[in-house]
């Protein structure tokens, strides 16, 4: 393979955004015919590569060379040219056109002014469709679609060109076994094609099975490559942390507490059924699957975002029914959710403001708002949680990710909750910092509140959790403690082959 | 039948079920309130309707591809009322007097050009500037209307030509030249949506913008398009509606934005974009002016006709969000 002229070559890239040195001289090289996995943590600077080399970002130094030329890509469309695809992992389909559509969307294939060439469009669409051996047509609505259907629609647009180089951006994060196995196929016929793959993944089983290379980012700068036959998942992890995975968790020394939450037989539609767990109070119950298990939308139902068709939900022993996000914070369940941004905060606003938002109503001095009241809140949680701000004045748009997500908690914290939901703790967040929202999590549990952690990351569940909870398609599979967890049964569980009764 | 087929088709046919309804209402309240004695199904005034249904449907099919698009134009009001003074000013300019009645197709293409221009300035702003069109387009109803008011001030600006009013007012087949005329727009523009890449495209931008840049969709000259299809449209309404009238006051064609929109919406047109049928918003101009008439033949006045026309839409609307929820486990937000 050394004699080859490789497909895509990086040559020291950098890419800074203002305060942060997102990309630091990354270098690496994709030849034909290899699957070329790229690993690093959340933030490691994956996601902010592959938009340089999609032409979303310029770099600011380095080069990107396909086929031994140097390309300055300025659009997708550019990079598109240049025969390199990205199959991205959030979905990017317009749902109401039809399967064919999206596959070919932006090169519709043309008859004579201008019409689409539906007969062309709809035979190729099929033809690709065959060999990913998928139920559907080229006419289906992509929005009837399932999530993991749509997946392969996307996965589907690849085979469209004679790609040199095939980005896979998680493309597995919501796919079952059989589509797996479909999809690394199609992967093997693109290989034998000569086509370059760059395969981002943080599953481990995967990357073992199916590259010959790993490159592996940290923090924004390029940590090396590794031939996947002469490594092992411990040397690729040292790696991507800088330090041996720390599997232990901080096991709880404390008493437990009574059951703060209880759920009986919940279901919500298809969402999810039959769902039933309890946390205690001083517990962190953590809840692992994959995307579209219905973990979100069980912490949706005990915030009153939705309407649960079915089940109890008991409080401190007694039965309760939440109908909306007022009922549940008046009985003490507050939510961390899983988009900060969008969800979480109000971005344009500072951070006093966005921690009191949930009281502001009850903080006012006669007719207007005291100030007072609601710095003394901000000061208190701030150096309790460790807030790193230059005061209450500033937007927390301009904070990290980390200390964001410190705001929120700090948010449902001054609310004196008596369970804690928090969605993706750490999404976006750097490995610093990360660690410090688990121990806050760890610490929490130990004064006493019940915490529900809700988690795609397999690290962060083993590691803040005392018992998990595995879901797959919106069903419990089983529930671990501590003791009987490890990495494979857990796998299993949530990929649906795991039997639930099995210890 | 695959699953959704059912709902689908029972969105699709909502509009042609709520025009039924609204035929057999007025035909049986008609026949107690009536101030006249004829028939409400008469030939005639059905064949009336479609002609009145014109002006507005005419740019309605414009509305749909814009909304479609994922934008909204609100200056179509004032395009119309300047094309009209461009129409019927321009026959009688001193440079034209030597055409005799070859004036009309100039005058006609006159107007239609500058109906595209406008709506090539509001496209171009929206492409170049960045700003939503709901904003720039409201900036253009304000400065359009102003230009109008600049042209003769508040005096209505007139022309007859027989030769012109006789074309208007023929029937061909039965139907009028302005039924035809939006019959035609109506096919055409169902063409460009459904089997074109254009219209295409069109969709995808609607739907999800970020895919179509993703996937080189060049997201700014699609719109531009739209903007200039939607400005030669209101034009071309102009056109079809003075030719005959003759007559054209400066505050003419104010609120057909909405009427339009109110039209495009009840055909089931998503605000949001990527998702509206040319076919069924024909449906929702023609249901607009069923009502307005049937009102009318019942012998309600102009304001109850509009408070009528505002509660159908927001129940329709509301209609619409509940059959679009996806049960009760719905996200509530």
């Amino acid at each position: 393979m050394t004699e080859q002229t490789p497909v895509l070559r990086l040559e020291n890239i950098v890419k800074t955004f203002p305060g942060v040195r997102a990309l630091d001289g990354v270098s690496f090289t994709v030849l034909p015919g290899e699957v070329h996995a790229l690993m690093g943590e959340n933030g490691a600077g994956k996601s902010t590569l592959m938009n340089v080399l999609g032409g979303i970002y310029q770099p600011d130094e380095g080069q990107i060379i396909v086929s031994e030329q140097p390309a300055v890509m300025t659009s997708p469309l550019e990079a598109k040219a240049r025969g390199i695809m990205f199959i991205h992992q959030e979905l990017s389909l317009a749902e109401e056109l039809s399967v064919a559509e999206n596959v070919y969307l932006g090169e519709l294939p043309k008859k004579r002014f201008g019409l689409v060439d539906w007969d062309t469009l709809y035979a190729r669409t099929d033809a690709i469709l065959e060999r990913l051996k998928v139920g559907f047509d080229a006419r289906t609505r992509v929005g009837d679609l399932s999530i993991a259907n749509q997946q392969m629609v996307e996965i589907a647009r690849a085979l469209t060109v004679d790609a040199k180089a095939v980005i896979f951006d998680e493309p597995t994060a919501s796919l079952t076994d059989a589509e797996k196995v479909v999809l690394f196929e199609v992967i093997a016929d693109l290989q034998r094609d000569g086509v370059g793959i760059i395969y981002i993944s943080h599953r481990m089983e995967e990357i073992f099975k199916i590259t010959d290379r790993i490159s592996v980012l940290r923090d924004g700068s390029y940590r090396g490559t590794l031939h996947t036959r002469d490594t092992d998942e411990e040397a690729v992890t040292q790696l991507m942390i800088g330090r041996k995975l720390d599997l232990s968790r901080s096991e709880s020394t404390h008493e437990l507490g009574d059951v703060a939450l209880e759920v009986r037989g919940l279901s919500c539609g298809h969402l999810f059924e039959d769902v039933s767990f309890h946390v205690r109070r001083g517990e962190v119950l953590g809840f692992y699957g994959l995307v579209g298990a219905g973990r979100t939308e069980i912490a949706e139902t005990l915030f009153g975002l939705r309407d649960p068709s079915a089940g109890t939900i008991l409080l401190d022993g007694q039965e309760i029914r939440i109908h909306s996000p007022v009922d549940a914070i008046e009985r003490g369940i507050s939510l961390v959710p899983e988009d900060r941004k969008g969800q979480g905060l109000v971005l344009g606003m500072n951070c006093r403001d966005n921690m009191t938002l949930p009281q502001v109503s009850d903080l006012t001095a006669g007719p207007f708002v005291s100030d007072g009241a609601e710095v003394a809140i901000f000061d208190q949680y701030r150096d309790k949680l460790d807030i790193r701000t230059p005061g209450w004045r500033q937007l927390v748009g301009n904070l990290s990710g980390g200390n964001q997500q410190k705001i929120v908690i700090g948010k449902w914290l001054s609310m004196h909750p008596n369970v804690l939901i928090v969605d993706e703790p750490t999404r976006g967040i750097d490995v610093g910092s990360k660690s410090e929202i688990h121990n806050l999590i760890r610490e929490l549990a130990a004064q006493g509140y019940a915490v529900i952690v809700i988690s795609s990351e397999m690290p962060e569940v083993l590691r803040v959790s005392d018992r998990i909870v595995a879901m797959y398609s919106g069903r419990v599979m089983r529930t671990f403690t501590s003791d009987d967890v490890t990495e494979d049964n857990l796998i299993q569980a949530i990929s649906g082959l795991g039997d639930g009764a099995a210890a | 039948m695959k699953p959704g087929t059912l709902s689908t088709f029972l969105k699709r046919g909502a509009i042609w079920g709520f025009i039924a309804l609204e035929l057999i209402f007025f035909t049986v309240a008609g026949e107690f309130l009536s101030v006249s004695d004829k028939a409400f199904m008469d030939v005639d005034n059905m064949l009336l309707l479609f002609k009145q249904s014109a002006p507005i449907g005419i740019i309605a099919m414009g509305m749909t591809i814009i909304m479609v698009n994922g934008n909204i134009d609100l200056s179509v009001g004032a395009i119309y009322a300047f094309c009209a003074v461009i129409l019927l000013d321009s026959m009688t300019w001193p440079i034209f007097a030597g055409l005799g009645d070859a004036v009309i197709p100039v005058s006609w293409i006159l107007a239609l050009a500058v109906g595209t221009a406008l709506g090539a300035l509001n496209g171009l702003i929206v492409w170049k500037t960045g700003v939503d069109a709901f904003i720039v387009t409201l900036g253009s109803m304000l400065g359009y209307r102003g230009l109008v008011f600049m042209y003769n001030g508040e005096q209505p600006t007139s022309h007859l030509n027989w030769t012109l009013v006789d074309f208007a007012e023929q029937q061909f087949l039965g139907l009028h030249t302005a039924t035809w005329f939006l019959l035609i727009v109506t096919a055409v523009i169902w063409f460009l949506m459904n089997r074109t890449v254009h219209g295409r495209n069109a969709y995808a931008i609607g739907d999800n913008r970020a895919a179509a840049v993703n996937a080189g969709i060049r997201v700014g000259p699609h719109m531009m398009v739209n903007f200039m299809i939607i400005g030669f449209l209101a034009a071309l309404s102009a056109v079809v509606f003075y030719s005959e009238s003759g007559s054209v006051n400066p505050n003419d064609g104010e609120l057909y934005e909405l009427w339009v929109i109110t039209a495009v919406v009840l055909g089931g047109t998503k605000l949001t974009g990527g998702a509206g049928s040319i076919i069924s918003t024909f449906g929702g101009v023609l249901a607009i002016q069923l009502l307005r008439k049937g009102l009318a033949h019942i012998g309600a006045d102009t304001e109850t006709v509009n408070l009528v026309i505002g509660l159908i839409l927001i129940a329709v609307l509301f209609l619409d969000r509940q059959l679009n929820l996806k049960g009760k486990e719905e996200l509530k937000v």
